[in-house]
């Protein structure tokens, strides 16, 4: 077992690795090796159960950024094996810190677009830690309207720290092309399946994901700001993430109670299925309806009711001549 | 003797902060400049040498922009509360309790209808000193409620930015208001209703990777910091300096992202061409306009009554051809150009 572990895995590898020893001791020959073998695997199961429901928020961060986690390729790699990527935004390059294409997954088409992040370093090079440039939103966008054309189903996978902060990111108009996103993927008249499969990065994380149906594994995390963001912002210490993560409330089953994220489950082609026959004004009037929905705040019966001066208040600034 | 020089500038320091009695003088944040409130006040809080735009209030806006007593604010009503009962030293109903007292706003958009030269419109005005301008539930539900306003009366809707992004005290909240808004914005395109947005210093972050960046129309003040990530985030993640004039209005109109640049004298008088031209173009003989009426009836119950606007159409029929030859500085200027700054050097070429 070699690749990075977090500190509160270590029973679980611990108990792991007695298990692969024994594994060789086991033999019919040897009962109590057996029955010992057994023992283990049940005390590891348990522990499992144990710790990984008792994880705080800043550990299911930890988990959602996990080296060993599946990353969008993984997924593809088992859910469409015949997946064909294509390339390019056509119009200033191709971000392999995202991947799109088509695929065909029980008989139905489907274009697959993804964050990706890299295994290793060489490979977090290429995929720039999967944080895209404008160029990655737009070959994302351009793939999502040949979608549309043809009425194929999208299915987003999520997995990002955020849209890149550089120079030519910026230079390239990074907010246009989320905004640009944003708004289109509420436009789109095929089924959208959003799912957040490890960091759910603010504005680069919901480029991809205006959803009719956005799913989060277990362990992911959707959030306006990383934790360490945020905490070198209020706290002025970015060690302090940990106590940020709590306040943000930022995992799978905080959103859910946000009513964010519709449902823990991973189970795409049911909504995939369920969604395909609407029609299509219908999809688009129940997405806008969904994310309109989202926000909690007061109606107040008067805004001075909560001691708020609003008739005519003084003005900050002075008024111009 | 580097204490003598330290201890002399402080001197010069308190002198010069004896100098400049408060609400007589300014300092201009870009050149340095002192100015009077006085001249500030007629330049509408522009820097007479540099053309650096002071920050200033949504109420001040609304009183530069519109038509005087026009303006009816909507939606004041839609206020924060805590949904995440979030805290760091401070708790957040205590700092939206104080962005209260110190603005008189009550979010950080103000939200309402008026006319601009007798032309309707719906405007949503956003305010730097409420938080920062952030954006959070109750902000995005002010503008989403503007957008349907706007749908509704077929009024061309402006929104002025001045923001550094989405409200951390919301979480996930504040980040779904981008999708919120930009799903409207959609519907508002369907229905061929215009929408003008303009960016003032500073707007970040994720209002600019939302409403601000997909305007029909995108204009910004001069020198205005424009960008998704703040300059110093890009420098702490790029480990080097970043170049002059990085991220301004002027380097956003070189990369094509901004139609225009306009001094804030002459925003009126655009916005009001700008106007004048939608309302031409909305005379033309149209095909039937798609569904964006009817299918909002049901928006209605999720985002709130929608207020019939007030504004009304200018009686007699404006010709679109702008008024030519008040700017003799903007020779290069395509043949519908609105008028760009007379006074000001322009900072559109
Ligand atoms: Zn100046």
């Amino acid at each position: 077992m070699n690749g990075t572990w977090l500190d509160f895995e270590k029973p679980i590898l611990d108990i792991e690795r007695k298990i692969e020893d024994l594994r060789g001791l086991a033999t019919p020959e040897s009962p109590e090796a057996m029955e010992e073998l057994v023992r283990l695997e049940r005390k590891a199961d348990r522990l499992r159960k144990e710790i990984y429901a008792k994880l705080t928020r800043w550990q299911r961060v930890k988990l959602a950024r996990h080296p060993r986690r599946p990353y969008t390729l993984d997924y593809i790699k088992v859910i469409a094996p015949e997946f064909v990527e294509m390339h390019g935004d056509r119009k200033f390059g191709d971000d392999p810190a995202i991947v799109a294409g088509f695929a065909v997954v029980e008989d139905m088409p489907l274009v697959i677009i993804g964050h990706q992040k890299g295994r290793d370093t060489k490979e977090n090079i290429y995929r720039n830690f999967g944080m895209a440039h404008p160029e990655g939103y737009r070959k994302a966008l351009r793939i999502m309207r040949t979608a549309a054309t043809f009425g194929v189903p999208i299915v987003t996978l999520i997995d990002t720290p955020g849209a890149y902060p550089g120079l030519g990111a910026e230079e390239r108009g990074q907010s246009e092309a989320l905004a640009r996103n944003i708004l289109e993927m509420a436009h789109l008249k095929v089924p959208i399946i959003s799912v957040v499969i490890g960091e759910g990065g603010s504005g680069g994380a919901l480029a991809l994901a205006v959803g009719d149906v956005v799913l989060m594994m277990e362990n992911a995390i959707y959030s306006v700001i990383t934790p360490e963001g945020c905490a070198a912002i209020l706290w002025k210490d970015a060690t302090k993430a940990e106590q940020a993560a709590e306040a943000l409330r930022l995992t799978a089953s905080d959103l859910l109670e946000l009513h964010v994220i519709d449902e823990l489950q991973d189970a795409v082609m049911r909504h995939v299925r369920s969604l395909i026959g609407t029609p299509k004004q219908e999809l688009l009037d129940r997405r806008l309806e969904k994310y309109l929905k989202m926000g909690v705040y007061l109606e107040e019966a008067t805004a001075a009711a909560n001691g708020a001066p609003d008739a005519s208040p003084p003005d900050p600034a002075p008024p111009p001549a | 003797m580097t204490w003598l020089r330290k201890a002399k500038e402080g001197l010069k320091a308190q002198q010069r902060r004896r100098e400049l009695p408060d609400g007589l003088w300014s300092k201009c944040e870009e050149c340095g400049e002192i100015l009077y409130h006085k001249e500030l006040e007629r330049n509408l809080w522009t820097c007479g040498k540099c053309q650096f735009h002071f920050r200033i209030s949504a109420r001040t806006y609304i009183k530069i922009l519109l038509d005087e007593g026009s303006f009816q604010e909507r939606f004041s009503e839609v206020v924060s509360t805590d949904p995440l009962r979030f805290r760091d030293a401070r708790r957040y109903v205590d700092r939206i309790k104080k962005a209260r007292e110190s603005t008189g706003l009550t979010e950080a958009v103000l939200c309402g209808d008026g006319t601009i030269e007798g032309h309707p419109l719906v405007a949503a005005i956003m305010d730097f000193d409420f938080l920062g301008g952030s954006l959070a539930s109750a902000a995005g539900e002010r503008i989403a409620r503007s957008i349907l306003q706007a749908i509704e009366s077929r009024h061309p809707l402006v929104i002025l930015s001045s923001s550094g992004g989405a409200r951390m005290f919301e979480g996930i909240l504040s980040l779904m208001q981008m999708a919120k808004t930009n799903a409207l914005l959609a519907r508002l395109s369907d229905a061929g209703v215009p929408y003008i947005s303009i960016l003032t210093h500073p707007t970040t972050g994720g209002v600019t990777a939302s409403y601000a960046s997909v305007g029909d129309v995108i204009l910004a003040e001069p020198k205005a910091l424009i960008g998704f990530a703040g300059p110093r985030v890009i420098k702490q993640t790029i480990r080097q300096e970043l170049p002059e004039g990085f991220q301004r209005s002027e380097f956003l109109l070189q990369k094509g992202m901004l139609d225009r640049i306009v001094h804030r004298s002459e925003m009126r008088k655009t916005l009001a061409w700008l106007l004048r031209f939608f309302a031409a173009a909305e005379r033309l003989p149209h095909p039937p306009r798609r569904r964006a009426g009817e299918s909002l009836a049901r928006f209605r119950a999720a985002s709130g009554p929608i207020p019939s606007p007030v504004g009304h159409a200018p009686t007699a029929a404006p010709s679109p051809v702008p008024e030519r030859g008040t700017s003799p500085a903007a020779a290069p200027e395509p043949e519908s150009s609105p008028p760009s700054p007379a006074g000001a050097k322009p900072s559109t070429e």
